[in-house]
């Protein structure tokens, strides 16, 4: 059980373009710390003169007059980490972030991909080198280990259970501790790591917590941290690289269609089927886009999985752009269900089920989900809650039934077409209580030849906050035989004085 | 041995049953008006597409016509809702507890919502190709230009294909070439008589076209009960059948009138 975890600290370049130019002045990144602007990063030029991060940049002004000064902005450093760790999702999919500007990779069982342990930290350098990143990186068993070796060894590789002899020469910031318990160990002493490791557990635990303690035995590999990655490992994945980089989007799809069967294959074998899936095209340049689908029941058909992209890809706001082209592609499930072998052609009613759920996911993949809607009922009886539409893919059978309102011989006592917002409607009525005699709605005056009601509809007090007001709801027809539901909020004299009339809804 | 002779026999009689049974009355709903039926030669028919035209003003008359007709149409499969969100805003949605009380199944509706007219019609003639559905409504606001000739051609092809019945339901909308088999006006009908049960879903249909027949207006109440159209059951209702014969040049207004005038001319006359 060996786990290596390599940290790889990326670093924008000073004066990215053009790449230090001799005459360029110091570059400096300054960031508000306690209302004072302190240096946050250096670049190597201002690093040779003297400066360094933590300064404050008027120390810095005095020490060297013409400095170039940014201010952090950290959104941006994290979402270019980010993209950094898309992008590293190409070695191995443990990745996890490590702000400021730090990655850590769980490799386990997967340097021999990449010929071995030396070679795959000499190729992640090299490659962020090449897109212009100062990279440090170091491979260690556990993750405080790898952090401080990257930080003060670079490249080092220290095998399981030797961490101890590679790290006690570093310095206790190594450790990456809060600077008030480092300052403390610089204190009484105790500089290096290795001066601290063989202090009896009992006494750190008592002066620096315990904490500070687990840290340290991390980083000497005598007990074990997990990284936590930032997107859970897909439970069944397969990918296909490319010698030479595919550009077009048809080509694409063509990969998708041959990757598809190699993950139908594997998800039948544990007997499982994917409800949700994506694909990572990982570009040349080092972009990655990830295209997720979801379906609505367990799905194990390499033509229906495909189509599934097919709709999406044609759909989306934002196309694909390959740019200089995909070396890598990588399909994955990343959330399954059992799914049992089903026989198919006998049942005609479980067909047609499974047809028409393919149809709500070809249209979810192209449209969203919350567009493709389904009934449910409600245990309510206040009209506009009594049924929700909710997105078919995800609808789970309730325990509610539809009831009808109406007793039988009845006409309908809810409307076909309901608003969601009832519009304020300007009635005259006999008297107040009574139903109306004319109502003026969108400035059109309706004469009612037909009224009945009022059906009192109260609101639940124990879902809202302030008092609502009563309903009376009465239906109406006007002259030319529309239906109108509406409504008079609050009871007159006892809940208001002055009654108001809504449009609620209208009648087949 | 005869017993199994016996229902050998029987299972060839109820195949040869099945084979002779006419595919064209198969293909057809019958509405369960007579009068109607007989206009349409037994019914709406299957895999086809049927507009539905609301008058102004009357497009919850129209959406109940619909959904009366689309279900009726379906028969135990299910139907799929495809509307633009303007006309939601505009007319009320489509409303779960207004399905039920008309007598039908809320759990049989699939509604799909979508941002224009273009996406509706994209949906649609991908739900047409699912031959699992009974019926697809087409829920379109106003005049788009991507609605034409074309659009309407393939969503009749694409109808006929898989046999899923489409109806195109129009609101504020003008009539155009089309590929369609029928086409309907509908208004709300005033209820019969007042009394104890007005209020009954009554439609003023008039169909302005019938590929296969003659068209006609008639006066239709949906029985939230029985699940079919017929005549308007109330006191008051008896004249109100197909009375005017049907018009092929006026509008559905000026004939109203005409109803009237013939309504009044009786009262004075009884």
């Amino acid at each position: 059980m060996q786990r290596r975890r390599k940290p790889s600290e990326t670093q924008k370049p000073s004066g990215a373009s053009p790449p230090e130019a001799a005459s360029a002045p110091p570059l400096v990144i300054v960031a508000k710390v306690d209302n004072a602007l302190r240096l946050s990063a250096v670049d190597r030029k201002a690093t040779s003169l003297g400066l360094a991060a933590g300064m404050p940049l008027a120390n810095a002004r005095a020490m060297l007059p013409a400095l170039e000064v940014v201010a952090a902005n950290e959104p941006a450093d994290r979402k270019l980490l980010e993209r950094i760790a898309d992008w590293c999702e190409r070695f191995t999919p443990l990745v996890a972030l490590n702000p400021p500007r730090a990655l850590l990779l769980d490799i386990t069982g997967v340097a021999h991909l990449f010929a071995g342990e030396a070679a795959m930290l000499d190729q992640v350098r090299s490659s962020l080198a090449k897109h212009g990143f100062a990279v440090r990186g170091a491979i260690a068993g556990t993750t405080a280990a790898a952090r401080a070796l990257a930080r003060y060894k670079d490249g080092a590789i220290a095998p399981s259970s030797e961490e101890a002899v590679f790290i006690s020469s570093l310095p206790v910031e190594a450790l990456n501790l809060d600077p008030v318990i480092t300052h403390a160990l610089r204190r009484a002493g105790l500089k290096t790591v290795g001066q601290v490791a063989p202090r009896d557990r009992a006494e750190l635990t008592a002066r620096f917590g315990a904490g500070m303690v687990f840290t340290l035995d991390n980083a000497l590999g005598r007990v074990e941290q997990p990284i936590s990655p930032r997107i859970p490992p897909p439970d069944f994945s397969v990918e296909h690289q490319f010698a030479e980089p595919i550009v077009t989007q048809d080509a694409a799809l063509a990969v998708l269609k041959t990757l598809a069967p190699r993950l139908v294959a594997m998800l039948e074998e544990y007997g499982k089927g994917a409800r949700r899936l994506e694909v990572g095209f990982f570009r040349v340049d080092g972009v990655m886009r990830r295209i997720v689908i979801e379906t609505a029941k367990p799905t194990r058909e390499p033509a229906v999985i495909e189509r599934l992209f097919r709709e999406k890809l044609d759909a989306l706001a934002d196309p694909l752009d390959p740019g200089f082209g995909y070396d890598l592609i990588r399909l994955s499930a990343s959330r399954v269900e059992r799914a049992d072998p089903e026989t198919i052609g006998l049942d005609g009613n479980a067909n047609a089920e499974r047809d028409i759920s393919c149809l709500i996911d070809r249209m979810a993949a192209r449209f969203g989900s919350r567009r493709i809607l389904t009934f449910q009922p409600n245990n309510t009886h206040i009209p506009e809650a009594a049924a929700a539409a909710v997105p078919a893919q995800y609808a789970k059978p309730t325990k509610a039934k539809w009831e009808t309102i109406r007793d039988r011989w009845e006409a309908p006592r809810r409307p076909l077409r309901l608003f969601a917002q009832p519009e304020p409607v300007d009635v005259i009525a006999e008297i107040p209580e009574g139903p109306p005699l004319r109502f003026r709605w969108r400035r059109a005056l309706h004469t009612v030849i037909f009224a009945e009601g009022p059906e009192r509809i109260s609101m639940e007090w124990w879902r809202h906050q302030g008092p609502q007001p009563t309903r009376d709801y009465f239906r109406v027809e006007d002259r030319e035989g529309k239906r109108f539901w509406l409504y008079r909020s609050g009871i007159y004299g006892r809940e208001t004085a002055a009654a108001r009339w809504f449009m609620h809804g209208i009648f087949a | 041995m005869s017993g199994t002779a016996a229902k050998i026999a029987a299972l060839r009689a109820s195949l040869a049953k099945a084979e002779l049974e006419d595919p064209e009355t198969h293909a057809r709903v019958s509405l369960g008006y007579d009068k109607v039926d007989a206009c349409l030669h037994g019914g709406l028919r299957r895999g086809a597409l049927h507009e539905i035209f609301a008058e102004g003003g009357h497009e919850a008359a129209a959406t109940g016509f619909a959904v009366a007709c689309s279900f009726r149409v379906a028969a135990d499969k299910r139907v799929l809702w495809v509307r633009q969100d303007f006309p939601a805003i505009e007319f009320g949605d489509l409303a779960a507890t207004g399905l039920l009380e008309l007598g039908l199944d809320p759990a049989r509706l699939l509604l799909v919502r979508l941002a224009d007219a273009a996406d509706v019609l994209r949906a649609a003639s991908d739900a047409l190709s699912c031959a699992a559905l009974g019926a697809v409504v087409i829920e379109i606001s106003s005049d788009p230009k991507i609605l034409d000739m074309v659009a309407s051609r393939r969503l009749t092809l694409a109808s006929a294909r898989r046999g899923v019945t489409a109806f195109l339901l129009r609101f504020n909308a003008k009539p155009q070439l089309s590929t369609a088999e029928t086409r309907w006006r509908v208004r709300a009908a005033r209820s019969p008589d007042k009394e104890e049960n007005w209020g009954s879903p009554v439609f003023e249909t008039e169909l302005v076209r019938n590929r296969h027949g003659r068209a006609g207006r008639w006066i239709m109440e949906w029985s939230c009960d029985d699940g079919l159209f017929q005549k308007p059951c109330g006191k008051g209702a008896e004249d109100t059948g197909a009375v005017v014969s049907a018009p092929c040049d006026r509008s559905i207004a000026a004939t109203k009138e005409a109803v009237g005038d013939a309504k009044a001319v009786r009262r004075i006359a009884s």
